[in-house]
């Protein structure tokens, strides 16, 4: 073989493995949320604004709910507090927050500002459950199933469109009791 | 609005680019000079309409415009205006869009400056930049607009990567665009020359500079990539073996043995078709090093943005670009033959066994790369190759190359006289050794066979790269810049062995816990934890320790490494303290906070560390002052004289 030709046939050979390496490479969606159609971890964490009880994510078990991951110190959470409030009043849903790394005074102090949309806000000081729920940065929003399953998850502001879109969408006809 | 105008801009650029590509390409083909007039205005639109499109991003970012996506993603108001303009490379979409300026403003360029070159040859080569800038523009705007909207705009955006937020990395990718980019330069020069099938010395002439500036831009890119990583991701190393810094290694060491491929192939004619595949491979590597980067087909602390789309987009004109100038050659350089033969110990030789050299470490460089994923595309077990393969392997090749070049300078052209030059090969090697062996033992102590080997290698270059200035000097002959600029950056490479050879033997480590009040003790150094305090930034918090270190008891510095919270991504920095003493860096980095006030201390002694960063710049400074060589200096432009010849004759 012409040795000239030999750059081309190893080029062609590399491009075969790039291929496939670009075929097998983590799909980005999954990436994003690692934990779709996972069990949703476990967290035990004290609850806003009652520095006695617990909240348990075992609590939920058998129906679905929605963590909401937020700070009064993210600019964002700001602007999907309005769609928060009117997803809270369809009461379709519990909406359980989880106040993020955040001063539990000042939590408080935005909830009766600008109202309290969740059932229930856990308190994470460390973010060690933002982490085992992979959360990337406030606000977040993760749907998880009666089976106790991430099924959805929604990085950025919460809308109603996304709301009824992605949310709503999944939950069993008429809602819960 | 204003963005729109940006997206509209990098459209018209695209086309630009097209109409470039045709009349250059299919206009020299044809030969016809209507053709070929499109193209320099052409590429001027090009670089008119892309700097209008950086502009308005720019724009966008310094007056908080968060309704453009790429914006709320990579900045927020609390961001300093120079983040905020530096946050255009700081992710995917902004980057492409820079490599494409930076790719209009070198085709601008050389537009400006090859007119004295024949004009099919001057339109082919802007015609293969266009294609490449056509491609990339195509990659922009089909998978990563950076102009892409976000409806409703949220009122805050999510701020820049932290990590990016450092001066150092704000200019780094710059600079490494302008060599990787520097390098289409070269490879359209090839191409150019493979199309027009007149694959004369001249060409290697034309190209050598453009190469030497891109290489030299792509040195100073390396080393900043290299001294940030250094103080700012705190594990206190300067080379990581990462896949991204891989991808710009490897076209660096290409283009190191393109650069003195040239000079053969320029001043004997010899190695032309190994010139021309070394052209095609170094543009070839800086592709695939964004290739590697943006596709997400490796994963690495600097791929930010990933993703499969865009991996097979840029697989694609991989195919294209690197495929089609290598079917050019295979067709082309069968026809090259070289005129005359060399000794084996003549300086031609030494540069070919240079040159096998170099490639062959950027061969290592590219099999540690790649093999995870060989690996997993023939279905293995995923195995990481680690820094294990790169430590156990490049060094060698390394210590090999350095003592062929101090072998090699003193050989002459085609007949290799080396008897001639025996003396100064003994008094070069004698002299370097004892250096070599006075620094070992005089400043620190026998540590590892290889060391000590770099180490007197690396004084073994710098002598001998001083043989030939001095002796023109001492004949009073004139120093031509080549030479000034050759002996420069061969010191550099002398420094920077010895350089990386004490840092890899000598540097003393401790990873202690640490509470107030106690002390860490190195030889005859000690750092003692002084206090914690809070401090607080524009867009971050965090504590900052007081280090005090002291020498021989005696307190010579303080330090005040830093573990910072940024609030809008949630990430924790870490910024070291760092003295940089004559012979070494005191450096230390906060790690894990341990609890009741006690936090786990990273401690070091690093020996002329910094002298790796200052040998890139010097090889970077040769390479100026060689390019810079008036040899190379355009003439008076043909066409100039024609025109002047006319004027003349009509006015009489």
């Amino acid at each position: 073989m012409n040795r000239f030709v030999l750059p081309v046939v190893v080029f062609v050979a590399l491009a075969g493995v790039l291929y496939i390496g670009v075929r097998h490479s983590p799909d980005k969606s999954t990436m994003v949320s690692a934990l779709l159609g996972k069990p949703a971890p476990d967290f035990e964490l004290p609850v806003l604004g009652d520095a006695t009880r617990k909240f348990s994510s075992r609590q939920l078990a058998g129906k679905p709910w929605v963590l909401n991951v937020w700070g009064t110190w993210c600019g964002e959470c700001r602007v999907e507090h309005e769609a928060l409030l009117a997803i809270a009043a369809q009461k379709q849903v519990p909406l359980i927050g989880l106040s993020w790394r955040d001063d539990d005074d000042a939590a408080q102090q935005w909830l009766t500002e600008l109202g309290n949309p969740y059932s229930i806000v856990a308190v994470d000081r460390e973010g060690r459950t933002a982490i085992d729920f992979g959360v990337y940065g406030a606000p977040e929003t993760f749907f998880i199933d009666a089976t106790g399953r991430v099924l959805y998850r929604h990085v950025g502001a919460m809308t109603m469109d996304v709301w009824q879109r992605e949310f709503a969408s999944r939950l069993p006809k008429g809602g819960l009791q | 609005m204003i963005p729109e105008l940006g997206q509209f801009a990098l459209v018209l650029a695209l086309l630009m680019a097209a109409a470039q590509a045709v009349f250059g390409l299919w206009g020299a083909h044809r030969g016809d000079p209507r053709w070929l007039a499109v193209v320099r205005p052409a590429v001027a639109g090009q670089f008119v309409l892309m700097s209008t499109a950086v502009g308005v991003l720019i724009y966008a970012f310094v007056s908080f415009d968060f309704s453009v996506l790429y914006v709320a993603s990579n900045s927020n108001s609390a961001l300093p205006t120079f983040y905020r303009v530096a946050a255009l490379w700081g992710a995917h979409e902004g980057s492409l869009l820079l490599w494409g300026w930076i790719l209009a403003l070198w085709t601008l360029a050389v537009a400006a400056f090859s007119r004295h070159l024949p004009a099919s040859f001057a339109s082919r080569v802007m015609g293969v930049l266009g294609v490449v800038s056509f491609g990339f523009l195509l990659f922009t705007l089909y998978t990563s607009n950076p102009f892409a909207r976000l409806l409703p705009a949220p009122a805050d955006g999510r701020d820049l990567n932290p990590v990016l937020q450092d001066p150092a990395l704000a200019i780094h990718p710059p600079l490494l665009y302008m060599g990787y980019v520097g390098m289409a330069v070269a490879y359209a020069f090839a191409c150019a020359a493979m199309l027009e099938g007149k694959l004369d010395q001249t060409w290697a002439r034309w190209t050598r500079p453009w190469t030497t500036v891109a290489w030299c831009f792509l040195s100073v890119g390396i080393a900043l990539g290299s001294w940030w990583a250094y103080y700012e991701l705190g594990w206190g190393g300067y080379w990581f073996w990462d896949p991204v810094e891989n991808a710009s290694f490897m076209p660096w060491l290409v283009g190191t043995a393109l650069i003195h491929s040239l000079a053969v192939t320029e001043k004997r004619g010899l190695f032309k078709s190994w010139t021309l595949l070394l052209a095609i491979l170094a543009f070839s590597l800086s592709l695939l090093g964004t290739f590697l980067v943006r596709s997400g087909v490796l994963v690495s602390v600097h791929s930010f943005a990933a993703d499969p789309s865009r991996g097979m987009f840029i697989l694609g004109f991989l195919v294209c670009m690197i495929g089609g100038a290598l079917i050019l050659y295979a067709w082309r350089a069968p026809l090259l033959k070289s005129p005359a033969g060399f000794d084996v110990t003549a300086r031609e030789a030494f540069l070919l066994y240079n040159n096998i050299a170099l490639v062959l470490g950027a061969l290592v460089v590219f099999i540690g790369t790649l093999a995870p994923l060989v690996n997993d595309a023939l279905g293995m077990q995923s195995i990481s190759v680690g820094p294990g393969w790169f430590k156990y392997s490049f060094p060698y090749v390394a210590v090999a190359l350095v003592a062929l070049v101090s072998v090699g300078i003193h050989a002459a052209w085609k007949r290799g006289r080396l008897g001639e030059n025996r003396r100064r090969l003994w008094i070069g090697l004698g002299a370097g050794a004892f250096a070599g062996l006075l620094i070992v033992f005089g400043a620190y102590q026998w540590e590892r066979a290889l060391s000590t080997i770099g180490i007197v290698c690396g004084c073994w270059v710098i002598v001998s790269s001083l043989f030939d200035p001095i002796d023109r000097w001492r004949r009073k002959l004139t120093l031509p810049r080549a030479i000034i600029g050759m002996t420069i950056a061969h010191i550099g490479l002398g420094v920077c062995v010895i350089a990386i050879c004490a840092v890899e033997s000598y540097t003393v480590e401790r990873d202690v816990p640490l509470a107030p009040g106690e002390t860490v003790a190195m030889g005859r150094y000690a750092y003692r934890f002084d206090t914690l305090e809070p401090v607080e930034g524009p867009n971050y918090d965090g504590v900052r320790a007081q280090v005090t270190v002291l020498r021989d008891g005696q307190p010579i510095t303080v330090l005040h490494p830093e573990k910072r919270n940024y609030w809008v991504q949630r990430s924790t920095m870490t910024e070291a303290g760092i003295h940089a003493r004559w012979n070494m860096d005191l450096f230390v980095a906060m790690g894990e906070d341990l609890g009741a006030g006690r936090w786990s201390v990273r401690a070091q002694l690093r020996p002329l560390i910094d002298y790796v960063w200052l040998a890139a710049f010097l090889m970077a400074l040769g390479g100026a002052i060689a390019a810079s060589d008036p040899r190379y200096r355009i003439r008076q432009p043909i066409a100039d004289h024609q025109a002047a010849a006319t004027g003349a004759a009509e006015a009489t």
